[in-house]
Formats: C-alpha cells, structure tokens, sequence
C-alpha cells in the first residue's frame, strides 16, 4: 500500500511539474469554453442599421423604438433615398437596411397586410439570418402589442430561414466542450504518461518491482481521474457564472454521469497505451480515434440528423455521443435519471469493454 | 553455490534469432561479465533473467527458482539497472532514490549504509533533477536506485556506456566494494578492457557463447602466436598484410596491426621481409601476449568458419 501512494505522488509530481502537462489540463478547457463562449455562439451584438422610414406613422415610430432599445441593434442613420442604402453596405460596417412602406399603418387597418423591406449584407450568411429573424421577432412583438387580435392583423416578413435556433444554440457548445475536454485529458494523457515509461525504460523497473501490474495502471489513472473530474466542475462552473447557461436537471446526477464517462475515457486511453510502444504513436491514436471523432461525429459540431446514414451509424460507436446527449438532457432539459438509462448503460458498456482488452493486453511482461 | 543456473536458452524475435542455446552459470558472489558487441543478445539475456522476456526453450533458475514460475519471488531479490538509465528526469535524485525506495518495499534510510559509497558522491546534488545531471553522476543514481532494496543479485546492462573514462574506473571500484558485501553481479559491456575487471567472463556475439572462463585463462588459451606490426604507412600495412599468403588474421589495433600467421613454426622475419619488399620502411615488428579483445576476434573467426 505504501508503494502504491508513493507511485500516485510520484504520477502528481510528474503533472504537476510538466508546464506543458499543466497548460493541457487547466489552459485548454478554460481557453476553449472562453472561445465556444463568445466566439462561436451565435449571438449578435450592437449591429449597425440604417432605417428608411417611408411611413412615418405610430407602428413605424414604435418599431425603430424598440429596435433603438434593443441590445442587439445600433441604428447609424435615417436615410431618405433607397439609392443611399449601397453605398452604406460597401462601407462594409452597416449590416441592414429597414424600408417601412408608405402607409404602413392604414394598409395595416384596411387590408390586413402591409410589407416592411429588410435589406441584408449576406458576405456572412449566418449572421445575416439571425439578423433578419431578430428584427422580425422585433416587429412581431410590436405588431402583436399595437393589435388586440394579431392573428387576423399580420405583418409578414419573408424568412429565409424557417426557424431560429439561436436562443438554444447558444448553450450547445457546453456538452460538447465537456466530452472533448474530459476525453482528451483523460484518455490522451494517460496513454501518453504510460506510454512515455515505455519510451524511458522505467517500464522495465517497475515491472521488476513488487508492485502488481493493476497498481501500476490504477496509480497512473488516480491523478487524472482528480483531475478531469475538477476540469468537469470548472466548465459547469464557467458555463453557469459566466455564460449563464442553465442547469435545469440535478446537479450530482450531472457530476455521477460524468464520472462514468471520465472512467470510461480513462479505460479507453490504457486501451490505447497498451496498443502503441511509444508517446508519439499513442498522440496520434487519440488525435484520430477520439479526438476528431469527438468533434464530428458525437453531434458536437454537425447534427447526427443532418448526416449520411453510414456515419450516423457510425456515430453510435463514438462514446461522446451518448455523454453528449445526457449532458444535453440533463441540463437543457432538465430530465431524471429514467431519460438517460439507455445512454449510460452503454457508456457503462464500453468501459467494461476497453477494461477488458486493457487487462487482456497488459503483459507483466515485456513481449 | 551457483546462483544463477542457464540452460540451454532459446530466444527469437520473428525471424531474428536473439539467443541461441546458451548455457553457463554464475557463482554467487563474483563479477559476471559478458562482453560483446552490440547485438550480441546480452540484453534480451538480461531481460530473461529478470524476468522481464520468457525463453522460447531452455530454463533459467535463480536460487534454484525457475524464474517463469516464481518471477514474483525473484523481482524481490534482484536488482535491475537497464540499459538507458532509467530514472524520472522530472524527479529530483533526492525523489527517484525515495520512490525506487518505496516501491521496492524499502526506505533509504533502511539500506543507506549500502548505498552511502555511491550516493554520498551525489548527495550534494540531491534537490537537481535528474535530466540535468551528467552521465556519471545518472549512472550512480540509476545505481544507487538498483540497489536501494538490498539486493542479492545485481544485474546492470552496459552501465558504462556513455559515461567518461573516469567515472568508468570510479564505477568499476565500487563494483568490487559491492562484491565484497556479498552481491552476486552480473554486468553487460560492449569494452573489452573491462572483461579484465570482472571474476570470469562470457563472451558473447551474435547470440551465441564463444567462451566462459576467467579473464585470464581466455587470454592464456590465445592458440596462435601473436604480433603487432607497425610501419610508416599504416593503410598500405593492413592492405599488403591482408594479400599476404600466410595471413591468418590481421586487426587494427590503435597504432598498431595485430597479426597471426597460418603456419604454426614459422620466423617472423619471413613477414618482415615480405614488408620490406613491398617498400615499407620504418617497420617495427613485437611478439605480444594476447589481450581480451585478440581472443574476441580469434573466437570470432573460429565461429565464423565452422
């Protein structure tokens, strides 16, 4: 017992004084949940509209108000001529132009219908759909206030896009980030930290010892199963306090799945260092088999749905989109442990799996 | 008393073969050398005494303990320093001493009295890391961590190699300090200045025993007589000797060609001769006595004829 302490300080000692080590396990989860954070969500911000206000009655007022309050527009100026609108794109910082119909209002109260003209800046696409879709929720919302039946009132803007995802989307990034964080600390770093005494030759020493092969494996995956565990509470944390995404569902049921999920990913990297004799080939194992994996076939990135029948077959055989999907339920949902059985029971079934061909794979010996 | 018993070893890599019938014993408490190049298969023959590689024939046994089967007796009494030294060189020499210590089931301030020759010449280096000592001070260290659980048997692959020639010699002694403690060792090196040094020796190529004996008697059993030869233009001596008739061997020696010659009586101004008529001048021409490495090539030829 007391070599097998000395074993996991000495595996602390390693973590602890190797920079690099240190900058993979704490820089990378907070630098990427910082990128995922702001970067990558699709959230718009102060963009720069000009308005032509042909209408110049009590709606249009009403809907350049609300769109002047609103955090996501800046209105840069009130045009007079549709000619000018060009010249303010090419200037490249306006991103919309907004045409009320003359008559706005009356057309409104006489025929039921009316158009208003929202011109884009379409160089990013992306950005300009949920532009368009934010400034017609706008004047919906405005259209709905002014009008007590709304339903036979309407005014239509044309949608590009049917649906905008975009309130959700913005909390999508944190299952993702949590399963490659957590599969690339623990199942990268400990094929890589067992490999590496292969690489030295201490292998050779501390098969020779008295300590039993399982406490060697188990001395090697103690410090990293601490440490993912604390990376896991950090993301949460940084995605509750900072970004204000919610967690609807239990909290310590969140943290026991991904406890599984982390010994599942630390079973996954001994499977992976018993297959390869040196650090450079157990990097490059995790990089293909569960790195990009992770990021395009788990849901992370691209929608299962959206995918080929092949991959999304395919996809069923990566672990981080069974995490995925209970991180997801769990969180955004807000759903019991009954919802997520099936998912758990599989990851739970993979662990048993790579365990089994790591012990059937770990020699006592050196060939 | 033997204490270590190997019989009739086989041991092959795919097609490769390591090891081929090998066979000899070690007394306990000597010096066991094997000398030989590399490749030679000493340290896949290490590897199988520590238990490390299984023979694909043969049995090993040490204290009478087949090392297959009681391998788990056998890591406990042996000590193991591999070829690479094989420490943490993120780990201070103060930390790698302690964590062999606790592995091993031992404490340094348990067996210090053991190590205190050798580690005390690296103490005050205890807080630097490892990977920052020089070669001789990570051989003391590798060393001092082999032996930090007081072994009977030490085993040490190539522990010189690398190292300067004076740490080399400061090693060597405290080999025999630790021989007069009682250690059986068994050292691996590819020096052939260092087979002297050991109690007997095996010699050992292509994995393969050529010999076993004492330093001594290899070198008194040398079957031929013995020359170094050196003239003014050393490249067109070894090219003319090896042309020559009675040629048995010829070897680059330092400045000197070491020569043997077919026919058993003969007068070695037959050679001289023959020199000087290929114009050679300044030849100097010294019956020597065969050192270790003579024996080496000698057997080496043997082998390669049969």
């Amino acid at each position: 017992m007391k070599a097998f302490l000395g074993f996991i300080k000495k595996e602390f000692i390693h973590i602890f004084r190797d920079f690099k080590t240190m900058i993979i396990l704490f820089g990378i989860p907070v630098t990427q949940i910082m990128i995922f954070g702001y970067a990558v969500t699709n959230e718009i911000s102060n963009v720069k509209v000009i308005i032509l206000d042909n209408a110049k009655d009590e709606i249009s007022r009403d809907i350049i108000h609300k769109i002047e309050a609103s955090r996501y527009f800046m209105i840069a100026d009130y045009i007079q001529d549709p000619n000018d609108i060009e010249a303010y794109f090419k200037k490249g910082d306006v991103k919309e132009a907004i045409i009320f119909e003359k008559d706005l209002e009356k057309k409104l109260r006489k025929e039921g219908t009316a158009s208003i003209q929202l011109i884009l800046d379409a160089i990013d696409a992306n950005t300009a759909t949920l532009i368009e879709s934010y400034t017609s929720s706008i004047i919906r919302t405005s259209v709905n206030e002014k009008y007590s039946n709304p339903q036979l009132i309407r005014i239509q803007p044309e949608f590009r896009m049917l649906y905008n995802e975009n309130m959700e989307g913005t909390y999508m990034f944190v299952p993702g980030t949590m399963a490659l964080i957590l599969i690339l600390i623990s199942a990268m770093m400990t094929s890589i930290s067992i490999t590496k005494e292969k690489e030295l030759g201490t292998m050779e020493i501390l098969l020779v010892s008295p300590l039993r092969p399982t406490q060697i494996i188990i001395g090697k995956v103690i410090p990293y199963f601490f440490l993912s565990f604390i990376n896991a509470v950090i993301i949460l944390a940084l995605s509750y306090f900072v970004f204000d995404v919610p967690i609807y569902g239990n909290f310590f049921l969140l943290m026991a799945l991904s406890m599984l999920f982390i010994m599942m990913a630390l079973s996954l990297g001994i499977m992976i260092s018993t297959l390869s004799s040196s650090q450079q080939s157990a990097m490059m194992i995790s990089i293909f088999v569960l790195m990009l994996p992770t990021m395009l076939l788990s849901g992370f990135i691209f929608p299962i749905d959206n995918m080929p029948t092949l991959l999304q077959l395919l996809s069923n055989v990566v672990p981080a989109k069974w995490y995925i999907s209970i991180v997801k339920k769990i969180m955004l949902v807000g759903v019991d442990f009954q919802f997520v059985i099936k998912e758990t029971l599989i990851l739970f079934g993979m662990c048993i799996l790579f365990i089994g061909v790591s012990i059937k794979r770990f020699k006592i010996r050196l060939d | 008393m033997n204490i270590i018993e190997v019989n009739h070893i086989n041991k092959s890599f795919g097609a490769v073969r390591a090891l081929n019938d090998i066979k000899f014993s070690v007394k306990e408490g000597e010096i066991f050398g094997l000398i030989g190049p590399d490749g030679a298969g000493k340290t896949t023959l290490f590897r199988l005494f520590t238990t490390l590689l299984l023979p694909d024939k043969g049995q090993i046994f040490i204290n009478n303990k087949n090392v297959v089967k009681h391998y788990k007796e056998i890591r406990h009494i042996m000590g193991y320093m591999p070829g690479r030294f094989s420490l943490y060189q993120d780990l201070s020499v103060e930390e790698n001493l302690q964590f062999f210590a606790t592995i091993f089931q031992s404490s340094i301030e348990e067996n210090y009295d053991l190590i205190k020759p050798i580690y005390s010449q690296i103490e005050d280096f205890k807080k630097r890391r490892a990977g920052a000592l020089s070669g001789g001070m990570k051989q003391k260290l590798a060393l001092s961590c082999a032996l930090i659980h007081k072994p009977q048997i030490l085993v040490l692959d190539e522990p010189t190699t690398g190292v300067d020639s004076v740490s080399r010699k400061e090693f060597w002694e405290i080999l025999h300090q630790l021989k007069e403690k009682g250690i059986t060792i068994v050292v691996s090196t590819p020096y052939m200045d260092e087979a002297g040094l050991c109690d007997r020796v095996a010699l050992i190529q292509k994995g393969r025993i050529l010999s076993i004996d004492t330093p001594l008697n290899i070198e008194k059993s040398f079957p031929k007589h013995l020359y170094a030869i050196k003239t003014k233009d050393m490249h067109k001596l070894i090219h003319d000797l090896e042309k020559y008739q009675y040629t048995h061997s010829t070897f680059p020696f330092g400045q000197f060609v070491h020569y043997t010659d077919k026919r058993n009586e003969f007068n070695i101004r037959d050679v001289y001769d023959y020199l000087e008529k290929n114009s050679h001048i300044q030849i100097s021409i010294d019956k020597i006595k065969a050192g270790i490495e003579d024996c080496f090539m000698e057997l080496m030829i043997n082998q390669e004829e049969k």
